[in-house]
C-alpha cells in the first residue's frame, strides 16, 4: 500500500529491491531445468508444466485471500476431493451434464466458504481448527457419498479445462485450456486484490482488525468473502486437477499445505496484511519448478519432502530478515 | 497470567475455566445415555472406562507436550513425524535385545531434545513463523525416515511392551505414565517460574520481555518439552505395535489432533490461557465420542463427519462467547 503514497523519484529509487525475490528463483529454477533437460524451452514442455502447475497457482491465489486476512484456510484440499469425487458420481457418465455438475460445485463450493467464514467470526473459533473440522467433515462427505470407493470416471466434456490443448498455434503451437483459465482466474483474483475496496480491506483486517473495525470496514463481510473466494478457487482447482487426476477419495490431500507454502514463497505474511496475487502464484510455479527439477535430478520421493521442507523454512526466514532490513 | 489472579479465592463463575469440564460433563451424560438407550449396559464399568482412555494414550501424552507450545503461543506440527521416527529409531536399537531397551529410550529423548531446539531456534533466532517452521521440520523429519525404512523395521523386546501391554489390574503402566506426566506438567506450569514465564512470554512477549524474562529461552524451552512428550508418545507406540512403523504419527494425527484436544480443553490458540487440566479433559472427551459412536454403530464415515463438527462445535462452545476478533 505504501508504493502509491511515495514521490515518484524517491519511487523510481527504491524500485530495485522492492521486486520480490521469488520472480529471480523462479527464473533462476527455469534456467537450471532447460540446462538440465534443453526439451523444456520446447512449447510441449514449458506448457504441460505450466498446465500442471495451473491448480496450485489457482489454490494459492485463493488461500491468499484468506491468510492476508489474517487467517488460515486448510479445508481447500477436501474441497478438491469433494469436486473430484462428487463430479464424477454427479456426471454419472453423461457428457450433457459437465455444465450443471461445475455450476453445483461452484455452489457448493460457495456454501463452503460461506460456512467457514460464519463460522469463524460468528461462533469465534479460530480459523485453523474451523477449516481443521471443515477439511475432516468434508472428507468424510467424500467417502460417505462415494461409499469408500469411488467408481465410474469423468466425461471427456469435464476433463476437457484440466487436459486439453489448443493445438496448431502459430508461435507457442499449443495452448492449454487450463493455461488460459489460470490467467483469467489470475488477472481477475489481481484485480480484486489489487485494485478494488475489497482488497484494500482485506489489506486492512489482515493488518489489524479492531482499526479496521474502527475505521469502517465490514469486518465480518469482507472476512466471509475472503473465505468464499479461497473455497471457490478450490473448486476451479478441482475442476482442473480432474483433467488430469485419476477419481479417488486422497486427490486433494496435501494440497491445502502446498497452497500455503506457494503463498509463504510469494512473500506471504502469515497472519495477515500483506501478500500479493502473481508472487502467490509465482510461489505456485516456484514450487511446482522445484518439484520437477528434483525429478530431473532423479531424486526419489522422500528427498523431495527434505527439500520442500527445507525450501520453506528458509524462505521465510529470509523474508523475515529482509523485512528487518528495509522496515517494511 | 490470568491463573495467577483467579488463585486467590472468587466467588464469581467463571465460565471459560469451567467450560471444559462442562464439556465432559456432557460427553460423560451423552455416553451414559447411548449405554443405557441401547441396552449396552455392560459397558458401563469402571473397567471399561479405563480402557476406553487406554486407547488414547499416546495422543494423551503428544497433547500434554502440545499444551506447553500452545501456550507459549506457538505451535507444533512435527509432533506425528517425530512419533514415527522415534518408533522406528527405538525398534531398531532395541531389535528385540533387552539389554538395548535403555541406550534405545535415551537415543529417543536425544532426538526429541534436538528436534525440539532446532524448532525453538529456528522460531526465536530466525524469526520464522512456528506453523511454517515445524511444518517443513516435519517435512524434513518425515523425508529422512521414509529414505531409510519403508516398513516395520526392529523389533521391541518384551521387556519393553510392559511399558504398554502391563499394569496393575485394569489399571495400565501406561495410564499411570500419563496421570504422573499430567501431574508433572501442572507442576511445571503453576509452581515453578518456568511456567509462569510461559504464561508471560504466551500472554504478551513484549511485555515479558520489558519485564526482563529471556522471551528466546521460555520458547525453547516449551518446543523441547513438546517434542520429548512426542518422543515419549512414540516410546509407547513402539512398545503397544512391538515394532516401529514410519507411518504411525501420519496415520494418528497426531500433529492436528493433538492440537485439536488441546484447543478443546479451553487453552487458546493465541497463547497464555489454558491449563494441562483442560487438556487433559479434552483427551477424555475425544476418547468418549469415539466410544460413543462405537456403542451408536455410527457407520465410520459418518463417524468422520460427525467428528469435524464435534471439533468446531466443542471449540465454539466456550469461544463463541469471547469479544476478541479471531484470526
Amino acid at each position: 500500500m505504501t508504493e502509491q503514497t511515495l514521490p515518484h523519484a524517491d519511487r523510481r529509487k527504491r524500485q530495485l529491491p522492492q521486486i520480490n525475490p521469488v520472480y529471480f528463483v523462479l527464473a533462476a529454477l527455469i534456467v537450471a531445468i532447460v540446462v538440465m533437460n534443453p526439451a523444456f524451452a520446447e512449447p510441449t514442455g514449458y506448457m504441460n508444466f505450466l498446465k500442471r502447475a495451473a491448480p496450485l497457482a489457482i489454490l494459492a491465489a485463493g488461500q491468499l485471500y484468506v491468510i492476508v486476512s489474517g487467517g488460515f484456510d486448510l479445508s481447500v484440499g477436501s474441497v478438491i476431493t469433494l469436486v473430484v469425487v462428487g463430479s464424477s458420481i454427479l456426471s454419472n457418465n453423461d457428457p450433457n451434464s459437465t455444465w450443471w455438475v461445475i455450476a453445483t460445485m461452484f455452489a457448493i463450493g460457495a456454501g463452503v466458504g460461506l460456512i467457514n467464514g460464519l463460522v469463524v467470526c460468528y461462533l469465534k473459533v479460530p480459523s485453523l481448527i474451523a477449516t481443521l473440522g471443515m477439511m475432516i467433515t468434508l472428507n468424510g462427505v467424500a467417502f460417505m457419498w462415494s461409499g469408500g470407493s469411488p467408481r465410474g470416471y469423468l466425461t471427456d466434456q469435464f476433463r476437457f479445462f484440466g487436459r486439453f490443448n489448443i493445438p496448431d498455434l502459430p508461435l507457442i503451437r499449443i495452448l492449454p485450456v487450463a493455461l488460459i483459465v489460470l490467467i483469467v482466474l489470475g488477472f481477475a483474483l489481481y484485480w480484486l486484490m489489487h485494485r478494488t475496496n475489497l482488497g484494500r480491506m482485506i489489506h486492512a483486517i489482515g493488518d489489524n482488525p479492531r482499526a479496521a473495525n474502527l475505521a469502517g470496514v465490514p469486518v465480518n463481510r469482507v472476512r466471509i468473502l475472503a473465505f468464499m473466494v479461497s473455497s471457490l478457487s478450490a473448486v476451479a482447482a478441482g475442476i482442473l486437477l480432474g483433467g488430469f487426476a485419476g477419481v479417488s477419495t486422497d486427490v486433494g490431500t496435501g494440497y491445502e499445505l502446498q497452497a500455503i507454502t506457494a503463498a509463504v514463497l510469494g512473500g506471504a505474511q502469515l497472519l495477515g496484511g500483506r501478500g500479493s496475487v502473481p508472487a502467490a502464484i509465482a510461489g505456485a510455479l516456484t514450487l511446482n519448478a522445484i518439484f520437477t527439477l528434483l525429478n530431473f535430478l532423479g531424486l526419489p520421493q522422500p528427498i523431495r519432502q527434505v527439500v520442500q521442507g527445507l525450501i520453506l523454512i528458509a524462505a521465510v526466514a529470509v523474508a523475515m530478515q529482509r523485512r528487518k532490513h528495509t522496515g517494511r | 497470567m490470568t491463573d495467577l489472579i483467579a488463585t486467590r479465592p472468587k466467588l464469581t463463575f467463571r465460565f471459560d475455566r469451567w467450560a471444559p469440564a462442562l464439556l465432559l460433563a456432557i460427553a460423560l451424560l451423552a455416553y451414559i445415555a447411548i449405554a443405557l438407550y441401547t441396552g449396552q449396559t455392560q459397558y458401563l464399568t469402571v473397567d471399561n472406562l479405563i480402557s476406553v482412555l487406554g486407547r488414547s494414550i499416546a495422543l494423551g501424552i503428544t497433547a500434554v507436550g502440545q499444551t506447553f507450545a500452545i501456550l507459549v503461543a506457538s505451535i507444533d506440527l512435527s509432533v506425528a513425524s517425530l512419533i514415527s521416527a522415534v518408533s522406528v529409531l527405538t525398534s531398531v536399537i532395541m531389535n528385540g535385545n533387552p539389554a538395548m531397551v535403555i541406550p534405545a529410550i535415551v537415543a529417543a529423548l536425544a532426538l526429541g531434545l534436538v528436534v525440539g531446539l532446532v524448532n525453538g531456534l529456528i522460531i526465536t533466532r530466525l524469526e520464522v513463523n512456528p506453523l511454517i517452521a515445524t511444518l517443513g521440520m516435519s517435512l524434513i523429519i518425515q523425508g529422512c525416515l521414509s529414505a531409510f525404512v519403508s516398513n516395520f523395521a526392529g523389533s521391541v523386546p518384551p521387556e519393553f511392551q510392559v511399558f504398554a501391554y502391563g499394569g496393575f489390574g485394569s489399571l495400565s503402566y501406561s495410564l499411570i505414565f500419563l496421570a504422573l506426566l499430567a501431574v508433572a506438567a501442572w507442576f511445571v506450569l503453576r509452581h515453578t517460574r518456568f511456567g509462569s514465564d510461559i504464561y508471560a512470554v504466551g500472554g504478551n512477549k513484549d511485555a515479558a520481555r520489558v519485564a526482563g524474562i529471556k522471551t528466546a529461552r521460555v520458547t525453547i524451552g516449551a518446543h523441547i518439552l513438546c517434542s520429548l512428550c512426542a518422543a515419549m508418545a512414540g516410546l509407547y507406540l513402539a512398545s503397544r505395535l512391538r515394532s516401529g512403523a514410519p507411518w504411525i504419527g501420519s496415520d494418528g494425527v497426531y500433529d492436528l489432533e493433538s492440537i485439536a484436544v488441546v484447543v478443546i480443553g479451553g487453552t487458546i490458540l493465541a497463547g497464555g490461557r489454558g491449563g494441562i487440566w483442560g487438556t487433559m479433559a479434552g483427551v477424555i472427551i475425544f476418547s468418549l465420542i469415539d466410544s460413543i459412536f462405537n456403542l451408536a454403530g455410527v457407520d465410520a464415515f459418518a463417524k468422520q463427519v460427525l467428528r469435524g463438527i464435534i471439533i468446531v462445535a466443542a471449540v465454539a462452545f466456550y469461544a463463541v462467547r469471547s469479544k476478541r476478533l479471531v484470526a
